[in-house]
């Protein structure tokens, strides 16, 4: 069953994303996702990216339903079902959050209710989301083109920053080729990681096998996962499956 | 106590994990084996790579589900590697497939037979599938051809799912009683529409309802069934706990399978469903859980 949600306010936060606030009374926790259903377009999975009783989700540009997405207006209505998934585990240790492009929605609500410093990443100056949303912490931006902050991408910055403080988690989520190279740091240098992580999904409830990794389901399993899940999945930041589920380089 | 034997085929349980539900990958079948499952059915693979039908393809009812994925499958010339994987949990796997007419089936069932499966089972029932499924599976002579066909053409047992979406299910398992098994039920054809969209929810608008609601339709198949056709049965529809799989067993299944109640309870259902099992039995004083196949059956 779908509920049916208004759309009370919309703001564009970069070229391509957009964020749609609505109300709801579903109490999801940060890394947590729902389907929206645009009926006669499409359904499509979306982390959310405020959770308190004003909800939103903050939605990149990227096929069909989310361009259908992007023409609503304020007072229009999405259908949905959620929360579901595995969101963050919130540990008491000194966290360093990196959020590559629109994967910092999905980041957004832990970073507000956790102490510890953020990188935000992205392409361009244009698609650096929330660079202005955190208070009184660090902020570090990192851009492929320099236009904004320093010209690396987000795994050196994070190498970077490791020569000088300690830290002893990452929070992730973001490209999964930027997400295995900070896996590998993890491991490397013994720094526990959650990562959320996305792949094609069609029904969201832990049942079609569409976006298994290595066996683990995406949707009911994580979509966040911690460390000794993350080593095992050895087709991260390698193979996905397409649509048909065929096994293929990333 | 739990372990069942059908067609020479050993499973130490007889909970097995319907074809369709998580059983597209190796790993994942993998990862229901470690939570206790029997044996596994494939996700139903066709001749061609199939991307299946566009989102929604689940509809969450709070009696069941109802979904039209669409046989979306990787083909059979790419899951070879994906049988080898399963394979590798110790218990028997069963080829999914599904044709258009008896060559196709042949082929796919001599391919699975290749890759290693210990049995086929031959979709003649998805009710979601233009050409396929269903549409192929109402019809008694075409099904007894492509039993005949497959048989001819494997030397592994070949089981072959029916539909419930039909006037009278003993005649087409009748029908398919070359088999070496028969599967009973396949989803029940069913849709749903949202009032607030005033739209079917479905992308495919028809899909197949599963769960809790259709044991009933399920128990009663097998019941017929078992009177009138001398092949071991394998029951499916709605199995959530141990009494409905056991029902099902009393009713004249060898085995059963299991797949929605895989998102109702999670993955582990199937080795909390034999412990609730065993319980049953050893509190009843029986030995086996194969003393109970179709004693509930009324001569």
């Amino acid at each position: 069953m779908y509920r049916v949600v208004e759309i009370e306010k919309i703001i564009k936060e970069t070229p391509t994303i957009k964020t749609f606030f609505f109300r709801d009374e579903s109490q999801p926790s940060p890394g947590q996702f729902y389907m929206i259903w645009l009926p006669g377009v499409d359904e499509f999975p979306m982390s959310i990216s405020y959770i308190g009783e004003r909800k939103a989700f903050s939605v990149k540009l990227v096929g069909e339903g989310t361009r259908k997405m992007h023409s609503l207006s304020e007072g229009d209505r999405l259908w949905i079902r959620g929360p579901y998934g595995r969101g963050f585990v919130e540990k008491n240790k000194k966290a360093l959050f990196v959020g590559g492009g629109s994967g910092m929605a999905t980041l957004a609500p832990l970073i507000e209710r956790m102490r510890g410093d953020v990188i935000i990443a992205a392409r361009t100056k244009e698609e650096l989301l929330f660079k202005r949303r955190f208070k009184n912490r660090r902020v570090y931006i990192a851009t492929d083109d320099g236009s904004e902050g320093f010209r690396v991408f987000a795994h050196e910055l994070v190498e970077r920053l490791l020569e000088e403080n300690e830290y002893e988690i990452i929070y992730t989520c973001g490209p999964e080729l930027m997400m295995r190279k900070l896996i590998d740091i993890a491991i490397e240098r013994g720094l526990d990681i959650q990562a959320s992580l996305e792949r094609l999904m069609k029904c969201g409830i832990g049942i079609c096998d569409s976006c298994s990794i290595n066996g683990y389901r995406v949707c009911v399993d994580g979509p966040v996962f911690e460390k000794d899940i993350l080593i095992e999945m050895s087709d991260l930041g390698r193979y996905t499956r397409d649509r048909a589920g065929r096994r293929v380089p990333l | 106590m739990l372990s069942v034997a059908i067609n020479g085929l050993r499973f130490r349980n007889p909970l097995l994990l319907a074809s369709g539900i998580l059983d597209e990958s190796g790993e994942s079948m993998l990862q229901v084996i470690k939570h206790g499952a029997g044996g596994v059915v494939t996700k139903s693979i066709g001749m061609e790579p199939r991307e299946g039908y566009e989102n929604p393809v689940i509809y969450e009812l709070s009696y069941g589900l109802l979904n039209a994925i669409g046989l979306a499958n990787p083909g059979i010339e790419n899951y070879g590697e994906e049988i080898k994987i399963a394979k590798r949990g110790g218990v028997p796997v069963i080829g999914s497939v599904f044709g258009k007419d008896a060559e196709e089936f042949a082929y796919l069932a001599r391919k699975m037979e290749e890759y290693g499966v210990d049995a086929v089972e031959l979709n003649l029932s998805c009710p979601h599938a233009r050409g396929y499924g269903m549409e192929i599976g109402v019809d008694a002579a075409l099904v007894e051809e492509i039993v005949k066909e497959v048989k001819r053409k494997v030397n592994i047992p070949v089981w072959t799912k029916l539909t419930p979406n039909i006037h009278n299910i003993v005649e087409i398992a009748k029908a398919a009683s070359n088999a070496d098994a028969l599967v009973l039920i396949n989803t029940v054809r069913a849709m749903a529409i949202d009032i607030e969209a005033k739209l079917p929810v479905l992308s495919n608008i028809f899909g197949g309802l599963s769960g809790p609601c259709i044991k009933p339709i399920g128990i009663r198949a097998v019941y017929e069934v078992y009177r009138e056709v001398e092949k071991p049965i394998v029951g499916v529809g709605g199995i959530i706990d141990a009494r409905d799989a056991i029902e099902y067993i009393m009713a004249g299944a060898s085995a059963v399978e299991i797949g929605t109640a895989i998102y109702l309870r999670g993955i582990h259902v199937f080795s909390e469903i034999a412990s609730e099992m065993e319980d049953w039995i050893k509190k009843h004083g029986y030995e086996k859980i194969e003393e109970l196949v179709g004693i509930a059956q009324v001569r």
